[in-house]
């Protein structure tokens, strides 16, 4: 199908920088998911790939062919958008066609694909609906038939689960796992969610202002994180961060999930009081604020009977700590 | 919504105000149309009265239709506000498709530039048009009429037109560049279908100045062959006898067909198709 390889690819509008030299090289058939903060670029790298932005410096090769003076409709690929940007006047037959055609595909051929499409995301029912009479979800997945049926080398994800509610973005995350797995395609695909890209990515690429931070599995980001700023970015809820000094460590900070403090009434190493309590049946969060450290989460499995302004007692998990420092480099 | 937005009182006091404003608007027009039925000697006697058995008098309409060439002044006046229309809606849109869409240098100097014309009038420059219109040639011609008309229409149509082409979603047009549409294509196909209703308000606002326009049909085209209604309907205007009956007859005429045209675009203004294109 199609690998891609970034060689430092800066982006800057007018004298600001966006994009600060980013390499990346994504292998055929990998979901790649760009993460990272509202602003930290990855839209703007996205766009860069599908050709719909000119980057300023670097080099940018799809299946080792330079693409940079392409044009997005010759790089042979697909993008599913935020908005679905679907075509208002067109049927989801020609709106799912309509790629193919341009690019002068037989009538038979178009209609060929376009059945093949429409059967995977069970569309069959509404190919001739307008835009207008679809719901969110529908929508989306017209959208996703459309990159699929132009069987692209690469399908572009512009944060495609943003604007549908909770139920239905666990439905669409399913969904184009299930599609990757059957098309075996090179996937990217941007977030802001962490946990889409837990869930979805063979490689996470976790961005910050325009920078790459990490690249790795997800687990191998989880596990170990390079720096404080991928390891608060990975992991929800948030890891907590402990003055190094109080705890009578070196380095600046240590890092610590939530699922790894122990919480206890009786004895422990750092003293606190619980703020607030979230119970959601599987687990429970207790918000502690423990000095110096400030607010500490933990994440206690199943019912907790923890009450608010209890005095408790927390331990760190010293073999799954991160200690990080001034920089909030990882000191390993 | 607040109780007090659903009072009677409120109500009534909001369609006292809007239909004052209608009679006020409207009753020159009924004026114009009422004194068209009636004979001389009634429009001066009572001129507020409705038309009656006995002043009834189609004398008005008569001059107006044995006059002759009066067909073809509504034809030279539809021919230069439709054609005026077309040029100043095409180039309006795809100078303000331009200026939303494309980054490049001095992008909002050129906006500001065009934007310049709707505060300057272009009767000011009536002088050195005419020389250009007499130098090519174009003097008596509806060509003329329509050059000038469109040059008059394009400031506010690009002002307009680009506010609404930003919010025309970018997601659309990237979709429209990755599955090979052209950039025609896609200002024609994606984006003016989606900007319709401003169109026709752009449409509405430079077709009614154009239609009533005096000065230009004057100046650039009085031969008899290109007169406009309007200045066709000069010629019951003496300096010392006026054709009242075949004036207001005129007028009530040249109503007809700009508010047909009204009526094409307005239903434009009400119907909005973007729903469904993007969230």
């Amino acid at each position: 199908m199609g690998n891609l390889t970034l060689t430092a690819v800066t982006k800057s509008f007018g004298a600001t920088d966006v994009i600060k030299g980013v390499n990346l090289s994504v292998e055929d058939g990998e979901f790649c998911v760009f993460v990272g903060p509202s602003g930290c670029g990855k839209s703007t790298l996205l766009r860069i790939i599908a050709g719909l932005e000119d980057a300023s410096g670097g080099e940018i090769k799809i299946d080792g062919v330079p693409v940079n003076n392409t044009p997005p409709s010759k790089r042979e690929i697909a993008m599913v958008f935020q908005s679905y940007a679907l075509y208002p006047h067109l049927t989801v037959r020609d709106n799912m066609g309509l790629g193919l055609k341009q690019a002068g595909s037989s009538a038979a051929q178009v209609a060929q694909s376009v059945a093949r499409a429409s059967g995977m995301l069970s569309l069959d029912a509404l190919l001739d609906r307008r835009p207008a009479e679809l719901s969110g979800g529908q929508r989306q997945r017209v959208a996703i038939g459309r990159a699929i049926v132009r069987t692209p080398k690469l399908f572009l994800f512009d944060e495609p689960l943003s604007n549908l509610d909770a139920a239905l973005r666990v439905n669409t995350r399913i969904e184009i796992a299930r599609l990757h797995r059957e098309l075996k395609a090179t996937m990217v695909y941007v977030t802001h969610d962490q946990v889409e890209a837990m869930t979805l990515a063979d490689k996470i690429v976790v961005l910050n202002a325009g920078r790459v931070e990490q690249v790795g599995r997800p687990m191998a980001l989880y596990n170990d994180p390079d720096n404080a700023f991928v390891a608060g970015f990975i992991g929800s809820p948030k890891m907590n961060f402990l003055k190094a000094a109080a705890l009578g460590e070196a380095g600046e900070t240590v890092g610590v999930r939530p699922e790894h403090l122990a919480i206890s009434r009786d004895a422990g190493a750092i003293a606190g009081r619980i703020s607030h309590v979230e119970k959601l049946g599987s687990e429970t969060l207790i918000y502690v604020r423990a000095e110096p450290h400030g607010l500490l989460t933990v994440r206690q499995f199943g019912e907790q009977d923890f009450a608010v302004d209890e005095a408790v007692y927390l331990t760190t998990d010293a073999a799954r700590a991160f200690r990080f420092d001034a920089n909030g480099l990882r000191m390993r | 919504m607040s109780v007090s937005r659903h009072s009677p009182a409120r109500s009534v006091a909001a369609h006292a105000v809007l239909l004052t404003y209608t009679l006020i608007a409207l009753f020159p027009v009924f004026v114009i149309v009422i004194n068209a039925f009636k004979s001389r000697k009634a429009i001066f006697a009572h001129p507020l009265a409705l038309p009656n058995a006995e002043t009834l008098d189609w004398v008005g309409f008569k001059t107006v239709l044995k006059q002759g060439d009066f067909f073809q002044y509504f034809l030279n006046s539809m021919t230069v506000t439709v054609g005026s229309l077309f040029f100043v809606l095409l180039f309006g849109a795809m100078a303000a498709f331009a200026l939303s869409e494309y980054r490049f240098k001095g992008n909002t100097m050129v906006g500001l530039y065009l934007a310049l014309g709707i505060m300057i009038p272009i009767r000011l420059g009536t002088v050195a048009i005419l020389q250009l219109m007499v130098a090519s040639g174009l003097v008596n011609t509806l060509t003329s009429l329509v050059l000038v008309y469109t040059a008059q229409g394009l400031p506010l149509a690009v002002f307009i037109l680009s506010e609404f082409m930003r919010q025309v979603s970018d997601d659309l047009k990237n979709a429209g560049r990755i599955d090979g549409l052209s950039e025609y294509r896609i200002f024609f196909r994606l984006v003016l279908p989606l900007v319709r209703p401003a169109m026709a308000t752009v449409a509405v606002f430079t077709m009614i100045p154009i239609w009533n326009d005096l000065w230009f049909p004057l100046i650039l085209a009085p031969a008899e062959s290109t007169k406009t209604i309007t200045l066709g309907s000069q010629v019951f205007i003496g300096q010392f006898v006026t054709d009242w009956n075949a004036v207001l007859a005129a007028l009530s005429l040249a109503i007809l067909p700009v508010l047909v045209l009204y009526l094409i675009f307005s239903r434009q203004l009400i119907r909005g198709i973007t729903a469904g294109a993007v969230k």
